[in-house]
């Protein structure tokens, strides 16, 4: 077998650059605690810059599989791939500070984080059952040391036990599902599942009991309904920029591998999940909205926003069309920016303050205009509002559900679904506003925010901007990598 | 001028947003930069929005003029696509003229004034973008954009109403306007995605579709359920009951300049959108539902009215006084006849004019006076010789006096109401009589009579309440006067609608 290990230079780049990382920490005396700090956050940054500079410049126009279908270094991964180091990039920066105030452990902290880029990374080029299996448990390993990481905090603690063993019995669900695919198909590979789910497959309950499972284990890491239990609690307790990752990474890489899955693999059975997956994002969607309006912790209501931002991609995910996996990546990456600002927003606030309630926010706009200005774009974007990424990337992923490309406008019911959650996700996110515009408090002393968390902050907002504003480009981009993705069989426009 | 003919459209868009982006960097504490910055936005948005009108070819009012097109979405054919016709260069010029108007009476706002302005252009700018956009993606991405400042506007910088009997916090008003409007804009996003597929032009292009319906592409079911959803979606924002609740409160509570837009402007917004999405694209769904929305726009101007006739809050009295007044728009488009959808144009043009000097004279009072309660107000016109004097003009033309630009508008409206409807028309003149009934005795009581002693150092209007009225006042005047030059610019556009419709 001819491997061209040239492909996978960016992943040998990350690993790579996760182990330095370790060494790095190591070899700084623990008495140089900022030093040590500034120093391996700054080395992850650098490493994950180079890692995606290398993928973005050698692989533009690949398109291969690796290993008889194992992996896919395609442009579908490519983009990906930049979206996850862009955000581990995001992540870290708005890090620095926080970790160096609460968590103590700086090496191990930011190497994990690489380490779960490269775990979603893999997600997204993986193109077999198993190879998708293990780096979804790269991914959740290092989200599960991350989310303990703040010793001493029993919150922290009680989340890490609980996303561990939800995640345990997720997994041992997914690997169920897999070996059932396995007997009754006789193959892992996606490429050579496609024919035997195809037409005139039977679906006997060996084969329907491991694909629902399979995409169950995924679901769990999704957060979609009705596997979502774990998310707000493992959401309130992870340190904050943990949080932020789970709530971009882990949901992007999952998307990412169901999408290729059910393309792939799936797509000639698309009538056979095609509704059931229409109603589990209905469902998510509007679970997520109806109990994100009695939250009062600003982490819980990211939480539950996000069940609800999962519960519109599948809306995307579930039209199986083109135009439906170019809305699907688009609401991904204005998601990521929009997601993004707003958790750094909650830091800057949680570094002065130490607190993370709503009530918290009162009088945010007097204190720090523009932490108020950012949140109040963030909030609105996600509810779906111009000049935001989320008003067009939701109208896109509504198109798509109603396009089919037959003429007439199928699916309608969920389409009504989602603008009806859009509006009263705009309910919950009113009362963010009101407290930070409208309530006044005792505390007026202004926030001084660190220059690196106020560069991310600024600059994820701007791309909120920047998506919601002019996604032309972004979506040529797009489009080009998810015609990779071939076998789109149903209605391609 | 030809390369100004070209970009006038969109540069109306980007100026108050510049004008905002510009604001963002301006020192809070630098608060008459901000007013002289934001004057100036304001003057030169008139100017381009004069500029628009005027070149607008009347002699070729049939067709979309000024007209800029830029890709910005292929895959989904959205275009960045900027136009005017008949009925939206009126529209332009009002925006023109109640920003200016609204801008300077913003200049009394002393607290954060740098981001009150910021929201105003905002929402100035969506406007703008709504009335000139020819592509149904921004028609409704402007829509929803003239709303998201909205909240904060009312809630930051409103007033609360305290009576002893009725009391209403800002964020009440505040809140109950932007969740409905935004429950009403979900009604046309579907709509929108669903005539957009089942046209399968892949164009959101308002013209396309047009076209797409004259060629039998939406069957009378389609259109008449997607009629129905465009009428309630955009018909609660033109405050047609009864999804007119939030308009009242909503009004009450916004700050003097808010005010004015929103009931001036913003209103308009819905009743434009019946005319854009429903008359043009659906014109079966409007044959079968214009008895409907004739008898909603009925009851409008009745109720109304007589909602006014019972409040004692000036501003209240106003507000539904604007809800009486937007039934006459409803009468008029439903009467798909040309003098009433004409009239129904004019008085867009004429009611914004006029609700936006009611609200700079009630906002004035209530800054002196503290108090909007017509019961306690009395014998102001000794005081307020200048605010009486508009007040009074402002109510003649409400109650449609000749010689003021509401008679016209009115009177068209009736025709073509009586026309179409000639039972129910009568209605709409019953509506009128109680116009004038309480708007005299609005008049009446807040401005004769004696003066109780606690008005005695009631100041009269400062500068820039003045310069802001006439501004509002001279419209009024012109088009009540010599209505010719407004109504040779809609006509064409109403009857290039109306041919559409097939009646």
């Amino acid at each position: 077998m001819n491997v061209d290990f040239s492909l996978l230079v960016p992943e040998f780049l990350l690993a790579g650059v996760g182990f330095l990382v370790l060494l790095v920490d190591m070899l700084i005396p623990a008495s140089q605690e900022r030093r040590r700090n500034v120093v391996t956050g700054v080395a992850a940054m650098a490493g994950l810059a180079v890692a995606g500079i290398v993928a973005g410049a050698t692989q533009a126009d690949t398109d291969e599989v690796m290993y008889e279908g194992l992996l896919f270094i395609d442009r579908y991964a490519l983009v990906f791939k930049l979206l996850f180091i862009g955000v581990g990039i995001a992540v870290i920066g708005m890090s620095l500070d926080y970790v160096a105030r609460k968590l103590h452990h700086p090496g191990e902290y930011y190497a994990m984080i690489v380490f779960a880029v490269l775990g979603a990374t893999l997600m997204a080029e993986a193109g077999e059952l198993l190879t998708a299996f293990i780096s979804i448990e790269l991914l959740s390993f290092s989200l599960y040391v991350l989310v303990g990481l703040a010793r001493g905090d029993k919150r922290s603690a009680e989340a890490s036990t609980k996303y561990i063993l939800l995640g345990a019995i997720s997994t041992a669900i997914m690997l169920y599902g897999i070996s059932l695919l396995f007997g009754a198909l006789g193959t892992t590979v996606f490429t050579d599942m496609a024919p035997l789910l195809g037409a005139g497959a039977t679906w006997d309950l060996t084969m329907t009991l491991g694909f629902v499972l399979f995409i169950a284990g995924l679901g769990f890491k999704l957060a979609m309904v009705p596997f979502h239990m774990w998310s707000p609690d493992v959401y309130e307790g992870a340190p904050t920029p943990v949080t932020a990752l789970i709530a971009v990474l882990s949901k992007a890489a999952t998307v990412a591998l169901i999408l290729r899955f059910l393309a792939e693999a799936a797509s000639s059975a698309t009538d056979e999940w095609r509704f059931p997956l229409a109603v589990l994002a209905a469902l998510t969607m509007t679970i997520g909205s109806l109990v994100a309006v009695v939250q009062t912790n600003i982490k819980r209501l990211l939480a539950y926003s996000s069940i609800a931002q999962v519960g519109f991609i599948l809306v995307g995910v579930s039209a199986m069309t083109v135009i439906g996996a170019n809305a699907v990546l688009l609401h991904i990456v204005g998601y990521a920016f929009t997601t993004l600002a707003a958790f750094a927003v909650v830091i800057a606030v949680e570094n002065h303050t130490g607190k993370e309630e709503i009530s918290d926010y009162a009088g945010l706009a007097r204190r720090s205009p523009w932490l108020a200005m950012v949140m109040t774009g963030a909030l609105f974007s996600l509810a779906g509002l111009p000049i935001f990424a989320g008003f067009i990337t939701k109208f896109y992923l509504f198109v798509a559900a109603a396009d089919n490309g037959a003429g007439a406008p199928d699916m309608l019911w969920l389409v009504v679904i989602a603008v009806a959650n859009s509006v009263i996700s705009l309910y919950y996110y009113i009362r963010v506003i009101r407290e930070m515009y409208v309530s006044e408090s005792d505390d007026t002393a202004s926030m001084p925010v660190a220059p690196v968390l106020m560069g991310v902050i600024t600059l994820m907002f701007a791309g909120t901007v920047g998506v919601g504003v002019y996604p032309g480009p972004l979506n040529d981009a797009i489009n080009a990598s998810v015609t990779v993705l071939t076998p789109w069989v149903m209605f391609a426009p | 001028m030809d390369y100004f003919d070209r970009h006038v459209l969109e540069t109306l868009i980007y100026l108050p947003m510049l004008a905002a982006l510009v604001l963002v960097f301006v020192p809070r504490e630098r608060k008459q930069t901000v007013r002289v910055l934001g004057i100036a936005t304001g003057v030169g948005m008139f100017a381009l929005s004069a500029y628009a009108f005027a070149a607008f070819d009347y002699s070729e009012g049939a067709r979309f003029q000024l007209v800029r097109v830029y890709p910005w979405l292929e895959l989904l054919g959205i275009e960045f696509a900027l136009g005017v016709d008949g009925i939206g260069a009126p529209m332009v010029l009002l925006t023109g003229v109640v920003s200016l108007a609204a801008v300077i009476i913003a200049a009394n706002v002393e607290r954060d004034n740098k981001d009150y302005y910021i929201l105003l252009f905002v929402l100035i700018a969506g406007v703008f973008g709504t009335f000139v956009s020819v592509d149904l993606f921004f028609f409704f991405l402007f829509y929803e954009l003239a709303i998201v400042p909205m909240y904060l506007l009312i809630a930051v910088w409103g007033s609360s109403t305290r009576f002893t009997d009725f009391n209403r916090p800002k964020e009440y008003g505040a809140l109950k306007l932007v969740m409905m409007i935004v429950a009403g804009s979900l009604l046309i996003w579907v709509a929108i995605i669903a005539i957009y597929v089942e046209a399968g032009e892949g164009s959101f292009d308002i013209l396309r579709l047009q076209e797409a319906a004259a060629n039998g592409k939406f069957s009378d079911t389609f259109q008449s359920v997607m009629f129905l959803m465009v009428m309630v979606g955009f018909g609660l924002l033109a405050g047609m009951w009864p999804f007119h609740t939030w308009s009242p409160d909503g009004h009450v509570a916004a700050p003097t300049s808010v005010s004015m837009l929103h009931a001036g402007v913003l209103m308009k917004l819905g009743a434009f959108g019946i005319i854009r999405m429903g008359m043009m694209i659906l014109p079966e769904g409007m044959q079968q539902w214009a008895l409907l929305l004739f008898i909603l726009g009925t009851i409008n101007v009745i109720y109304g009215a007589v909602s006014a006739l019972a409040q004692h809050d000036l501003k209240y009295v106003i507000g539904y006084s604007s809800v009486s007044h937007m039934g006459y728009v409803l009468m008029g488009i439903a009467s798909m006849e040309v003098l009433g959808v004409t009239g129904a144009a004019m008085q867009m043009f004429s009611h914004g004019i006029m609700t936006a000097l009611f609200f700079i004279l009630a906002g004035a009072i209530y800054e002196r006076a503290h108090t909007r309660d017509t019961l306690v107000l009395n014998g102001l016109a000794t005081r307020m010789k200048w605010g009486t004097a508009f007040f009074v003009v402002a109510g003649l033309t409400s109650l449609g006096l000749p010689g003021l630009s509401g008679f016209i508008s009115e009177l068209l409206v009736f025709f073509g109401a009586f026309r179409t409807y000639p039972i129910l028309g009568v209605f709409g003149v019953i509506g009128a009589a109680l116009t004038a009934i309480y708007m005299l005795r609005l008049i009446g009581r807040t401005f004769y009579g004696d003066r109780d002693k606690q008005w005695d150092d009631i100041t009269d209007l400062g500068p820039r309440e003045l310069t802001a009225a006439t501004i509002l006042l001279i419209p009024i005047f012109f088009v009540g006067l010599y209505p010719q030059p407004m109504l040779r610019v809609i006509r064409p556009g109403v009857d290039a609608i109306l041919a559409g419709l097939g009646s």
